[in-house]
């Protein structure tokens, strides 16, 4: 790992303490959402459909009712009938319609996707649940499934529901055919800039379904009090936000509703909307009793929300010498059974990272018989980073351009028109782009035949949103750091790092935790790389908030003016004397005697979290007579404007090349004829093991971001997104095909590989 | 428990249980809904993610993939047992030193997989420890920490048999 230089003078950001949570996970005690066991605890299963589109005729439940062991059954009449309900706050935890979502956790007339809940049970067990469920007789109607893009898109198709409200994640779609909702975004007043450039290509992208795989499937237990107390436990990527999800679907007061959220085995953008909740929590109050809900792996597949496949037309103009001169983009992506896909977001970042002057982009999404689909790292910007930056390789190509000298050339920079029509902030790009150049990954020649090299360029725009800490200072000198947004891989630590680097005093007197919903104050998700950023800048303010107080204490202690305090570096000195100085520790220690501990707030909004740049080098050789792609050399570069922990930022830039070199080369959802999920197990629905793949280098910039305190950027989603399209032009050079889906799995490429001998 | 039901003696971590087990139930459960030992994970439940693994009779398996009535009159180690209180067993160390965890949810089994390795081979090749742990997926790291974390432990375990 090539670390940042030019550090600046931190005391503590930048260096690479070990995490406190780190203890209880290696040593199997930390505690997961399937680890809470409660005295009388119920376990519940549910009855999934086993068909992509059908209407419910009937369900009987009676034999299930009566076997041993069962304590209740639950169907979707059940749960409350919702008018459509849209969240309009700005931290609202789904932009989907309630309603939506409410019979996405369980079917009421119609089920719409193979794995749609359409009954619950609790018993005494998991296997005499399991038992009891299968034991429930649903009568189904079978419809004709809708299934891909362009059959949804026809005239012909029937509309899959009546009316429906238009997604909006990110961007507003607005309704434009009976299954369809879509956005259009210009920039550029020249209508010719097509018909007058030098050189134009255009070219069709298709990629599939994936999952975001987290090893650990969703698990929760909820308890209903007979006071209407309703506790939950849960792995989730927010707490606050399964508590307004649940309060609204179950029409049940917000007060009465805490959520207290588990370690977390993974979310990666799936782990924010409820499932099963719902229905355990409905099962709780039958029973009395608490209910546990676990899902299995197939489950997890066929019932929680992927990534959408899409289909993508990408059409890209430039002179002769190689300036882009327009682009329009046609951004095709699954919906799922609902509204409410990453189709916006992946629109944002299409083209972001380039100057373009004359640029359309239209998205569309599209409704049809899959699960619900869902934000996975970078939403939705995957599939359209493959597209372009496979387009800009053949367009450099063309004009006869090296393709990371077309990239630099073109790269966005400061105050170039974004396609928002927004000027673009303070970025790294060019720096990023030579970063590149100037690494002896890309001076090094090849070794061998049916090898290539390739790159991609993303940028990735992330979320600022709420965020609420309250922080401690103990008559011991500790401090307590108590945040509102869940760990998922190290936060707890790089926020007590911004804490001690603020209060002037060691990491390790600073001891963080993620607080329940009842404990703290609201706080958006840990979702869109937001948390070491935007839970950053509420420590920040709390840490200050405590300096200031320690300050008046020392105030008080010396009997002088709290102005002539003055605070260096967690230490505390009277200016009109300065030989009276106190340590932060030393004044702790004190606090008992002047009034106590310290209790501090912090609390922060910002409107972004600073735009994430990626660039992604790899060396991959073919094997021309199986079609299997083999990445010989890997290296990834980012900025990730402060690197609060180098060593975390090393790790999200692995995290999310492997994962989106998963995504390149294997993964897809694949569907039988009349819908049903075929790859519902981790050994057919192929993640890379550490066989796959390479060492993955990581070389991280820093450009800092005015906005964050100590320049921090997002850095956890944009390593998704350039492997697919630098895998795929390393794969062009190498053998001289151009593949324009994805997976690009063995079977695919040895198709194109045998079409280009043909 | 049903009618169906079986005693098992199994001795796990050095400490000796008796407990009832129906015939359908996965050492994984006898482990975690029986005896309430939670490190060991399940990720999947069928023997492809590797996040139950524990070591039964000195060989690492997926517990997910073995019967709890089979296990009767064994002796097993899970995650729980590596660690004295007191001191981290290597592998803990190196992983939390190498950075070779994230969500931490497949670490215990990834552990208990590389234990098995090391205890054969305390110093095997990146390419062998890479092969080892294909059986065992993470979805956090990508790998590299982990087979770096692996090798030190190694190193560190035959340092201190010297």
């Amino acid at each position: 790992m090539s670390e940042p230089n030019n550090r600046r003078p931190y005391r503590v950001l930048g260096t690479t303490p070990l995490r406190e949570d780190g203890v209880e996970k290696v040593m199997g005690q930390a505690r997961f959402a399937d680890d809470v066991f409660l005295p009388r605890m119920l376990h519940a299963a549910v009855v999934r459909s086993p068909h992509a589109h059908a209407k419910i005729r009937k369900i009987s439940t009676h034999k299930a009712t009566a076997m041993p062991g069962v304590f209740a059954v639950l169907t979707g009449s059940d749960f409350p009938t919702l008018e459509p309900t849209i969240l309009s706050h700005s931290d609202a935890s789904t932009t989907d319609d309630l309603k939506d979502i409410s019979e996405n956790c369980m079917a009421r007339d119609r089920v719409l996707y193979d794995g749609h809940v359409v009954a619950a049970v609790a018993a005494l067990s998991r296997h005499v649940a399991q038992q009891a469920a299968e034991a429930i007789d649903v009568e189904y109607e079978i419809l004709a499934p809708i299934l891909d893009i362009e059959e949804a898109l026809n005239e012909e198709t029937p509309a899959l529901h009546e009316d429906f409200t238009p997604g909006q994640f990110v961007l507003q779609t607005k309704k434009a055919s009976a299954n369809a909702s879509g956005f259009e975004m210009n920039i550029g007043e020249d209508q010719d800039a097509f018909s007058t450039a030098e050189v134009v290509v255009e070219k069709r992208y298709r990629t599939r379904c994936v999952h975001q795989g987290y090893i650990e499937p969703h698990a929760v237990t909820v308890q209903w009090g007979s006071d209407g107390i309703m506790t939950v436990w849960t792995c989730t990527q927010g707490h606050f936000a399964i508590r307004e999800q649940l309060s609204i679907v179950l029409q049940h007061p917000l007060s009465k509703i805490k959520v207290i959220p588990t370690e977390v085995g993974g979310g990666f953008g799936g782990k924010d909307l409820i499932y099963v909740e719902p229905a355990a929590a409905l099962l709780a109050k039958k029973t009395g009793c608490p209910v546990k809900m676990v899902m299995s792996r197939a489950e997890t597949l066929r019932g929680t929300g992927p990534s959408p496949g899409a289909v993508i037309n990408v059409r890209l103009a430039s002179d002769k010498k190689g300036t882009l001169l327009a682009a329009d983009l046609e951004l095709l992506y699954e919906a799922g059974a609902y509204p409410g896909g990453p189709v916006g977001s992946a629109g944002l970042a299409a083209t972001s990272r380039y100057k373009i002057s004359n640029q359309t982009i239209r998205g569309v999404e599209v409704l049809l018989n899959k699960p619900k689909m869902k934000q996975y790292r970078a939403p939705g910007g995957v599939p359209v980073n493959f597209a372009v930056e496979s387009t800009i390789d053949i367009l450099a190509s063309k004009v006869g351009i090296d393709p990371l000298d077309f990239r630099l050339k073109n790269a966005m920079a400061e105050g170039d028109r974004m396609v928002t029509g927004l000027p673009c902030p303070k970025i790294g790009g060019r720096e990023l782009l030579e970063a590149v150049r100037d690494h002896s990954h890309y001076r090094t020649p090849l070794s061998g035949p049916r090898q290539g090299r390739g790159m991609a360029y993303a940028l990735w725009f992330g979320a600022g949103k709420t965020s609420s800490v309250s922080m401690t200072v103990h008559g011991d000198g500790s401090v307590l750091l108590n945040v509102g947004t869940p760990d998922l891989s190290g936060t707890r630590l790089t926020l007590s790092m911004q804490a001690a680097e603020v209060l002037g005093i060691d990491v390790a007197e600073v001891s963080a935790r993620v607080l329940d919903t009842d404990s703290i104050a609201f706080s958006y998700k840990t979702v869109a790389s937001r948390t070491t950023h935007s839970t950053g800048i509420a420590v920040y303010q709390a840490a200050n908030n405590a300096l200031r107080e320690m300050a008046r204490r020392a105030a008080v202690y010396w009997d002088i003016e709290e102005s002539s305090v003055a605070i260096t570096r967690g230490s505390f000195s009277d200016l009109g004397n300065p030989s009276r100085c106190l340590s932060f520790f030393e004044l702790a220690k004190l606090l008992e005697k002047l009034g106590g501990p310290i209790t501090v707030y912090g609390n922060a909004s910002p409107g972004s979290n600073g735009c994430q740049l990626a660039a992604h080098l790899v060396d991959v050789e073919v094997e021309v007579d199986t079609g299997k792609i083999n990445l010989l050399r890997y290296t990834a570069f980012q900025d990730a404007g402060n690197a609060i922990h180098p060593d975390y930022v090393s790790g999200q830039m692995q995290g999310g090349a492997a994962q989106g070199v998963g995504w390149a080369l294997n993964e897809a959802y694949f569907y039988s004829e009349d819908g049903k999920l075929l790859n519902t197990s981790l050994l057919d629905y192929r993640m890379p093991t550490a066989v796959d793949l390479p060492d993955i280098e990581t070389v991280i910039l820093e450009t800092p971001n005015p906005n964050h305190p100590f320049g921090v950027r997002g850095v956890g989603e944009v390593p998704i997104m350039p492997p697919a399209g630098a895998i795929a032009n390393a794969l062009y050079n190498a053998a001289g095909i151009r593949m324009t889906e994805l997976p690009m799995s063995p079977g695919t490429v040895l198709e194109k590989i045998k079409e280009n001998i043909d | 428990m049903s009618e169906y039901s079986r005693r098992v003696q199994v001795t796990i971590n050095a400490r000796e249980h008796e407990i009832d087990c129906e015939p359908r139930q996965s050492l994984l459960e006898l482990l975690r809904d029986g005896l309430q030992l939670t490190g060991s994970k399940e990720g999947c439940n069928d023997g492809n993610c590797g996040a139950c693994a524990v070591i039964l009779e000195g060989k690492c398996v997926l517990s997910c993939c073995v019967l709890a009535v089979e296990v009767d009159g064994a002796i097993i180690e899970t995650i729980e047992g590596l660690s004295d209180g007191l001191e981290l067993h290597p592998l803990q160390s190196a992983f939390l030193q190498e950075t070779a965890l994230q969500c931490g949810y497949c670490t215990p089994g990834l552990i208990m997989a590389a234990k098995d390795l090391l205890s054969h081979e305390p110093n095997p090749s990146e390419s062998r420890i890479r092969h080892w742990l294909a059986n065992n997926l993470c979805r956090c790291t990508g790998y590299d920490r982990i087979i770096k974390a692996v090798k030190k432990a190694g190193e560190t375990i035959a340092a201190s048999h010297e």
